[in-house]
């Protein structure tokens, strides 16, 4: 008897959760490589090329063709480097970026764990991903792999400071910390709309914190060639890259559960509802990460002191005013979160 | 005890799912290096600096302001953690929960103003 209740109620919920996250890594492991794939499409478009073309239909085994040669590929450890930190770097960036996707709601009722700090738990794993950097740039013992460190450090938290205020209108306006509570505020009226100002510093600060063009001075190939990852090759360079594509994908997914209206369909009649939810909110991230792409393959790169003129000068002063702005408003004319 | 645990339940995911990804990310690295060849070589192994010999250790000093930037932060980011708390009990603390938080970012904002006057955000 004792034995039974142990396998049902100890064993079974565990097999359930663990089924859940494979269900969500898979696809999202899935969707960072036809990200991938897809950038290069695009950008090969955008530049009148054809891109990847030659492994499978349209090229669409490229990732799969990438991830086995990197595989086969020798592990370099420089001999200068801590090893056991060299080591550790990629692999924090990588479970960093998958272990955001636990708070993500996918629809009303799909989400692994719906904890009511949802926003504080994805603030605290975006700041934690400075630690994966700065430990590359110190472990692999090299001038450029230290300099991007620095580089990518300071500019990753300059602009999480803005994101901050960001998050704090958006909850000024849902009240609560909870992500499906925060779509839910959004039945009415999506905050992009509301909120238009920090809903532009949101996207161009996620550009920042994912070290993408225009601010991707700490890879900078041109002088600094690769900055933190200058060192790294085989798997331990996939995992940066993966935990990169996948920190990408999940700032996307968070700004349609901030902005876009999460599982929403932008308008509650006839054809619109007939759309599963799910597909609503992988089709607005979808788009996201296209103009995320759009960007890079249009803008030229930062100089330093502009990028940090722009997160401390611009974003933070404009970010602090729409908070006060934001919340004045709300008393003065008494809109309150039910 | 009921309700402490419950609360704590709602965690345990987020802790399995850590522990996946960990194993997931070490399994990679773990594979790569037994399935490739590893024929380490003391020129592959050296720092890469433009084809030279490293000409000193990289851990040498560095720009005090990326200091600055960091304690910068930290103040910030914990004016964002005083405003999270007041964000979420917005409607139930009235004009005078309104008020604390101005004047309090308003001493912040005299802060923010002597650091820029100073050139603390300067990067030429």
């Amino acid at each position: 008897m004792a034995e039974s209740n142990f396998w049902v109620d100890y064993i079974l919920p565990l097999l359930l959760i663990v089924g859940y996250i494979a269900a969500i890594i898979l696809p999202l492991l899935l969707i960072v490589a036809l990200v991938t794939y897809g950038e290069r499409k695009i950008w090969a478009a955008m530049q009148y090329r054809k891109g990847p073309n030659v492994v499978g239909p349209f090229g669409l085994f490229q990732p799969l063709a990438d991830g086995l040669k990197m595989m086969l590929k020798e592990t370099i450890i420089p001999a200068g480097a801590n090893r056991v930190l060299f080591i550790l770097a990629p692999m924090i960036l990588f479970t960093l970026g998958l272990i955001g996707w636990a708070v993500i709601p996918f629809n009303s009722v799909m989400v692994l764990a719906d904890i009511n700090v949802g926003i504080l738990y994805l603030f605290a794993v975006s700041s934690l991903g400075v630690y994966g950097i700065i430990i590359a740039g110190w472990a692999s013992n090299s001038k450029y792999g230290f300099l991007g460190a620095m580089r990518s450090a300071a500019q990753m938290v300059s602009y999480e400071v803005s994101i901050g205020f960001v998050l704090v209108t958006v909850l000024l306006a849902a009240g609560s910390l909870n992500l499906r509570d925060i779509v839910e505020a959004q039945k009415g009226l999506w905050f992009f709309i509301p909120l238009a100002p920090m809903f532009v510093i949101y996207f161009i600060s996620a550009l920042a914190e994912t070290n993408r063009t225009p601010f991707d001075l700490p890879e900078a190939e041109g002088e600094l060639v690769g900055g933190y990852q200058v060192e790294y090759s085989s798997m331990t360079w996939v995992l940066f890259m993966l935990g990169e594509y996948a920190n990408i994908v999940l700032l996307s997914g968070l700004c349609v559960v901030l902005f876009l209206g999460g599982w929403l369909p932008p308008f509650h009649v006839e054809p619109f509802t007939w759309i599963p939810d799910v597909v609503w909110f992988l089709a607005k991230t979808a788009f996201v990460i296209f103009v995320f792409t759009w960007v890079k393959a249009t803008l030229p790169r930062y100089r330093y002191d502009q990028l940090m003129r722009l997160g401390w000068k611009v974003f933070l002063p404009a970010s602090l005013a729409w908070v006060v702005i934001t919340a004045g408003a709300m008393h003065l004319f008494g809109w309150m979160p039910q | 005890m009921i309700a402490s645990q419950s609360f704590l339940l709602e965690y345990l995911p987020i802790l399995i799912f850590l522990g996946i990804a960990a194993v997931m990310s070490i399994g990679m690295v773990a594979a790569s290096y037994i399935v490739a060849p590893q024929n380490p070589d003391p020129d592959k192994d050296s720092a890469y600096e433009c084809g030279f010999d490293a000409f000193s250790d990289a851990r040498g000093r560095f720009d005090v302001r990326f200091y600055l930037v960091a304690i910068l932060f930290i103040i910030f980011d914990l004016e964002v953690a005083f405003l999270f708390p007041w964000a979420i009990s917005f409607k139930d603390i009235g004009l005078y929960g309104f008020w604390s938080m101005m004047v309090f970012l308003g001493i912040l904002t005299i802060g923010f103003i002597y650091e820029w006057k100073k050139g603390a955000l300067e990067w030429d």
